[in-house]
């Protein structure tokens, strides 16, 4: 099990790991114009706006760049594959890759979002999409 | 002072490069700085101002009253870590030609190996602007940078033995080099390929910069100043940082193309409009590289060769001493020593002046580049 080094969110992005405790990927819509970003930011660099309001994201996207993270020294650390995720609403998320050997994954890969408790966190998580697996 | 007025470097100093230097991080400061001071023929009365890193544990104070410095009109510090080291003249510069300081020493100097330890995993939470890496293992430098390198790979097709191409010139180039950890120590690519893995698939060990212990100073003053003291002059041509919305310094994955590297094509653009000088008029390029990788990004953010060209370049021996513009002469960081890039501006003067270990020859115009600042030093008339 690899150990989890725990947020500290702040007034900025607690938002987000209150959602994740509920299983749910959220980000902030601006809610003068309606622009999404993360990380999140207090203020929209579009119209001005320190208002948002929190946007649920589908989960979905595509693998952008990919690495098998290792402990350089301490080999009983299980090594986790952290990802950059291209979500289908247009932003990025870092993030971990599950239930799928380093060997098979890709850029470009289609990925879905789950939730898992890892090292007693919960924290979001991906996977390859269901629909990858249909389309074989 | 004429808008045309020029800053100049008037004095390098160092310590040796170690990996125990057995002294206080302000003692590898202090006996820089002096190395500085008397390489300009100046002493620490002379010095009016002062610039570090953020990350800097030397307080300014301190080192003033170890080497003499009896007024600072300008104290200033760079953020951004290595990123900012060519940031350092940048803000020297703009002392000294506005006029608010007379004679400004650049220091940075530290215990990297034998005290605090960079590039280690994060063991706790830092601040919140970790929350988004730290808890999905994303603990150290080199997984951050990484996950930014990997696509890089993706786009043009590189495995880790492309990056190693720099690696071995890197060794080459401090093997020849007395001032370098790495003296007499030249890798092949098979050493470079049977390095340990620190990244999977990304970096082995023999892709990232050393750890090490010591001090480097510059001395700056302007172009009209130092035409009366004992060294060549070198001018600085050009200074800029590079800094681009939604950039990071460790985690910069949220630019459109993450293959390329805003941050230096901006550092380009601005200092090839400030000299109207382009990258066949620059002889020796300094190109920080705590990975290899960095490099790359930076030999086409600078125009050296096209995007998705630089492993060609390099394996064509355009970076190496004889090549069309030789990269990091004194072996880098990787080679020479990790004094977080400060030490790449020296050898920018060494270059300048004539007398680098391996020496270039006719060196007019050189390039020290750190990511996210950049500065293009000339060879005085």
């Amino acid at each position: 099990m690899p150990r989890v080094i725990r947020p500290v969110p702040d007034l900025d992005d607690a938002f987000f790991w209150e959602a994740a405790r509920d299983g749910r990927l959220v980000t902030r819509a601006c809610a003068g114009c309606g622009r999404i970003a993360h990380p999140p930011s207090p203020m929209c660099p579009a119209c001005g706006s320190v208002d948002w309001t929190e946007r649920e994201l589908s989960g979905r996207g595509t693998i952008h760049s990919w690495i098998v993270s290792r402990h350089p020294s301490q080999p009983d650390d299980a090594p986790r594959i952290v990802i950059l995720v291209d979500l289908e609403e247009g932003i990025r998320l870092v993030s971990n890759l599950r239930e799928v050997d380093a060997a098979d994954v890709s850029n470009e890969m289609p990925v879905e979002v789950f939730f898992d408790e890892v090292d007693g966190f919960r924290l979001p998580q991906f996977r390859p999409a269901a629909a990858q697996e249909v389309s074989v | 002072m004429a808008a045309s007025a020029k800053a100049a470097i008037v004095g390098i100093g160092q310590t040796e490069f170690s990996k125990n230097s057995g002294r206080s991080e302000l003692q590898l400061a202090a006996e820089a700085v002096r190395a500085a001071l008397a390489d300009a023929g100046l002493s620490g009365r002379d010095v009016d101002g002062t610039v570090t890193f953020t990350q800097d544990t030397n307080d300014e104070l301190a080192l003033a009253r170890a080497v003499g410095i009896e007024e600072i009109r300008w104290a200033s510090r760079t953020p951004f870590g290595g990123g900012g080291a060519s940031a350092t003249v940048e803000h020297a510069a703009a002392a000294v030609i506005s006029g608010m300081a007379n004679v400004v020493v650049v220091y940075r100097a530290f215990n990297e190996r034998s005290g605090h330890r960079f590039g280690q995993p994060a063991q706790q939470a830092r601040s919140a602007g970790f929350n988004f890496y730290l808890p999905y293992g994303l603990d150290a430098p080199t997984k951050m940078y990484s996950l930014w390198f990997q696509r890089y790979m993706h786009v043009y097709g590189l495995t880790n033995a492309d990056f190693g191409l720099y690696s071995v010139v890197a060794r080459r180039h401090a093997a020849t080099n007395p001032n370098a950890w790495f003296h007499g120590k030249p890798i092949t690519l098979a050493d470079h390929q049977n390095s340990r893995w620190i990244v999977e698939p990304i970096l082995r060990l023999l892709d990232c910069c050393q750890e090490s212990d010591g001090g480097v100073a510059l001395v700056v003053t302007t172009a009209e100043r130092a035409r009366d003291l004992r060294q060549p002059l070198v001018t600085v041509e050009a200074a800029t940082q590079g800094n681009v919305i939604d950039g990071d310094v460790l985690f910069n994955y949220y630019h459109p193309d993450i293959a390329r590297f805003p941050e230096a094509e901006m550092g380009a653009r601005i200092l090839y409009e400030t000299t109207g000088l382009g990258p066949a008029d620059i002889d020796v390029a300094m190109l920080y590289e705590n990975f290899s990788p960095v490099v790359f990004y930076q030999l086409e953010a600078y125009g050296f060769c096209k995007p998705g060209e630089a492993r060609d370049f390099i394996a064509d021996g355009h970076i190496d001493l004889d090549g069309t513009i030789p990269v990091n002469t004194h072996g880098g960081l990787l080679g020479e020593a990790y004094i977080h890039g400060v030490n790449n501006i020296l050898e920018a003067v060494r270059q300048l002046r004539g007398t680098a270990a391996n020496q270039v020859s006719d060196v007019r115009h050189v390039l020290a580049a750190a990511g996210r600042s950049a500065i293009i030093l000339g060879r005085g008339a």
